[in-house]
């Protein structure tokens, strides 16, 4: 007993301050995008033929990655002769809207919030029933990590339960396999009203690596309205985190 | 050329040209695989693909060449050999159950039936690779359902099934568990995967080409860096270049804190398990520094854009290698105590002994690899049978336990991760000079083979690639070492009972994607 109690001494607090404070991130983090349209060459569409998912548009000299599609790969930086496009340190990723994720520089907007009355019926908590779907299992790693004594999702009011039938929605990792399909569609309907949909990884939201792939549904809002998308291969936990406070309103 | 009946041998990511691939007929292949088997080999990968070899190898409609790769830890060396099949032939499962999900694979993918398999049901549940075939005589425009299929059942008074899955409770991946029992006592439990299954095997064939490292790095994404590195090994390989000693070392560091944050995570998910609280909370956190380490080196918790055919993306630089070190002293020194915590605690030792036990002469049956292996005694482990990279010139010591139960899963754990501690400060502190990535060019070489395997943290991690003519892929086979070690979990749940099975399943902490593809 004493020394399990001098071991919890010794292991110290893990708890970030985030969101209050801001949160150290490794210098090499692939967050938001920086797309430099001046420096695009004309004529050079290089980054569109390495880019792995199609993530790329060029449309006239016009630079956009959609970040729903983005794998955070490099492979297009390590292309592009001018420097177009690079990657920031900024976790903030996640958007209520397909089309925001669509990105060509300046400013990105952040998810927003549900509308009052949805929040309203929630009050102070979330349950969610979290369904993995064909990715690489990474997306549901990191959403796991929330859990730990890091992140303490618990003390958001937001917890991750085992029945679809305790849960106010679901969040979904992987595209969506067709042997998953059924297994998808029937959870959500387990659950009651308002059922949110929450799309975590480049997979859910557009398919990631296995895009257009005959075995798989390009994401999870090829079959259900989504709520809240969380790009990433996988995201970071912060950036989830961070999707899901916004999404209540709370940042 | 093909007159010999004597398997072809390689090295670890060596390369053979496809002529001296030995072409055998279906009985010197029974022969050669079962002679191999018991001499001590151990069926790294066995597959089938629609082509046929010659000095060049052809397309073919009808024909199915099957390939199986040996692997003979005391030597260090593979054997290949190779036969053709048509629409049936006979099951090598019926004396080899090693050869049983493999032989299932086959006849899904390709529509080969291997008669008499004692236990012959689809693995992933897809739809077969050439057109108008199914081993199963299923309707062809029919919808194939997942786990719609015969099951294992016990009958019997007070016998009850008891079926789990594909969702579960916790966050994890789908599966489908039956389970047959008596009262709380399991006489049998099957498992049947499939609901991952996303056509990775399907999509890298052509290649390589622009998707090809991204489908490897998420093969199973917490293996992420073990099988990004088996595939840069069959692309250097095949291109005949040459990796800086800088890179391997860096590769085999990442490889390393990929081992330290599963076992670790692994160890608390264990506590878990039990209601142990203490460690499970600290192997949480302690979990994340390794994955943050990861992330210190490339910017992505999981490894991903590391590894690139040719060496790595990202250099040690400044005094990056001196921050890491330091880390990791931090966090080793987290582990141990939350470790030792573990033994030290009686409630948490009398769950953990004795349950789920698997005996060394089932591993050896059913090929069992890895930590789950070493946990019943088998001295096995690709660094130091195969080695590659920077394991050539000094690897971490081989550990083993002797009881084969969730305890020495747990133990061996903790032993590997120790281990890697060492070695990652070693490799860390002389860090080879140079260049990261070599400017060779990529092009790999027609109408050849390799073989290449990778100690990942489950254990062994097999690659097999075969070029047509062009120098592309014309089958690209990937084994996780889940692929093995189902078998082995559900074998460790016979005579349970059915409440230990969350505990059983974590000490094996197999992938459902690295199985499903
Ligand atoms: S988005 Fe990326 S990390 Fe997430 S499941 Fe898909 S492949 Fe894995």
């Amino acid at each position: 007993m004493i020394r399990a109690i001098a071991e919890r001494v010794r292991q110290g607090k893990r708890t970030i301050s985030f969101p209050k404070g801001t949160p150290v991130v490794p210098d090499r983090l692939r967050g938001l995008p920086v797309i430099d349209q001046a420096r695009c060459t004309p004529g050079c569409s290089r980054c569109v033929d390495v880019c792995p998912t199609g993530a790329i548009g060029l449309v006239g000299q016009k630079v956009s990655v959609d970040i729903g599609k983005c794998l955070f790969c490099l492979d297009c930086v390590a292309a592009c002769p001018g420097g177009a496009i690079g990657f920031s340190q900024d976790f903030r990723l996640a958007s209520g809207s397909r089309e925001a994720l669509v990105y060509s520089g300046g400013e990105f907007r952040p998810a927003c919030a549900l509308e009052e009355r949805t929040r309203r019926i929630l009050g102070r908590s979330l349950k969610l029933r979290e369904i993995s779907a064909g990715g690489c299992n990474a997306c549901e790693a990191d959403v796991n990590v929330l859990g730990t004594t890091v992140f303490d999702l618990g003390r958001f009011g937001i917890q991750f339960v085992a029945s679809p039938r305790h849960a106010d929605g679901i969040l979904v990792t992987g595209p969506v396999t067709a042997n998953m399909r059924f297994a998808v569609m029937d959870t959500y309907h387990a659950a009651p009203p308002p059922r949110i949909v929450i799309a975590v990884g480049a997979c859910a939201i557009s398919g990631g690596p296995y895009i257009d792939h005959k075995e798989v549904s390009n994401g999870v809002d090829a079959l259900l309205p989504v709520d809240l998308y969380i790009p990433g291969c996988p995201p970071h936990p912060l950036t989830i985190l961070d999707g899901l406070l916004r999404l209540l309103g709370r940042l | 050329m093909m007159s010999d009946t004597k398997p072809a041998r390689m090295k670890n990511a060596g390369v053979l040209a496809l002529k001296d691939l030995t072409l055998l007929n279906i009985r010197e292949f029974e022969d050669s695989v079962t002679g191999s088997l018991s001499a001590g080999g151990r069926l790294c990968a066995l597959f089938g693909m629609p082509y046929r070899l010659g000095n060049s190898i052809m397309p073919s409609a009808d024909v199915i060449t099957l390939v199986a790769a040996i692997g003979h830890g005391r030597e260090g060396v593979i054997e290949v050999a190779a036969t053709e099949v048509k629409d049936s032939y006979p099951a090598l499962t019926r004396h080899l159950p090693q050869a049983n999900c493999f032989e299932r694979e086959i006849a899904e993918q390709w529509g080969v039936r291997p008669a008499g398999h004692p236990w012959f049901k689809p693995l992933r549940f897809h739809r077969c690779y050439r057109p108008g075939r199914d081993a199963w005589t299923r309707p062809l425009d029919g919808e194939i359902l997942p786990c719609v299929t015969d099951f294992f059942r016990v009958e019997g008074d007070e016998i009850h099934e008891v079926a789990v899955g594909p969702v579960h409770a916790g966050i994890i991946e789908p599966g489908h568990f039956r389970f047959q029992c008596h009262g709380e006592r399991v006489f049998h439990l099957e498992i049947a995967l499939g609901y991952q299954h996303r056509g990775v095997e399907r999509a890298v064939t052509k290649g390589p080409d622009k998707r090809t490292l991204h489908y490897m790095e998420t093969l199973a994404g917490d293996t992420t860096v073990g099988h990004a590195t088996a595939y840069c090994q069959v692309i250097e390989a095949l291109s005949g270049m040459d990796v800086p000693a800088r890179a391997e070392d860096i590769r085999a560091v990442a490889l390393e804190l990929e081992r330290c944050a599963n076992h670790t995570g692994d160890l608390g998910a264990l506590a878990a398990d039990v209601g142990f609280l203490p460690t499970s909370s600290y192997c949480g956190a302690l979990r994340g520094d390794f994955l943050n380490m990861t992330a210190l080196i490339c910017g992505n918790r999981f490894g991903r854009g590391l590894a690139r055919p040719g060496g790595v993306s990202f250099d040690m630089d400044g005094s990056r290698g001196d921050d890491l070190v330091e880390r990791l002293e931090r966090t080793f020194r987290g582990v141990k105590g939350a470790a030792e915590l573990l033994w030290e605690t009686p409630s948490v030792m009398a769950r953990f002994e004795d349950t789920g036990r698997l005996s060394k002469r089932m591993c050896r049956e059913l090929g069992v690899v890895g930590m789950a292996a070493r946990a019943s005694g088998v001295e096995m482990d690709v660094r130091s049978e195969f080695p590659f990279g920077a394991y050539r010139i000094s690897r971490p010591p081989v550990r083993t336990w002797f009881s084969g139960d969730v305890y020495a899963r747990a133990r061996v754990r903790w032993m590997e991760i120790e281990a890697s501690y060492e070695f990652i400060r070693q490799r860390i502190r002389g860090l080879s000079k140079g260049p990261v990535m070599t400017d060779a060019p990529l092009e790999p070489s027609p109408d050849s083979m390799v073989v290449s395997l990778v100690e990942g943290w489950r254990g062994e991690i097999c690659h097999v690639a075969i070029t047509d003519q062009d120098g592309r892929f014309a089958r690209y086979k990937v084994v996780d070492p889940s692929f093995h070690n189902w078998m082995g979990l559900q074998m460790a749940l016979r005579d349970q009972q059915i409440s230990d099975f969350p505990l059983c399943n974590k000490s094996f902490n197999l992938s459902y994607c690295g199985h499903d593809l």
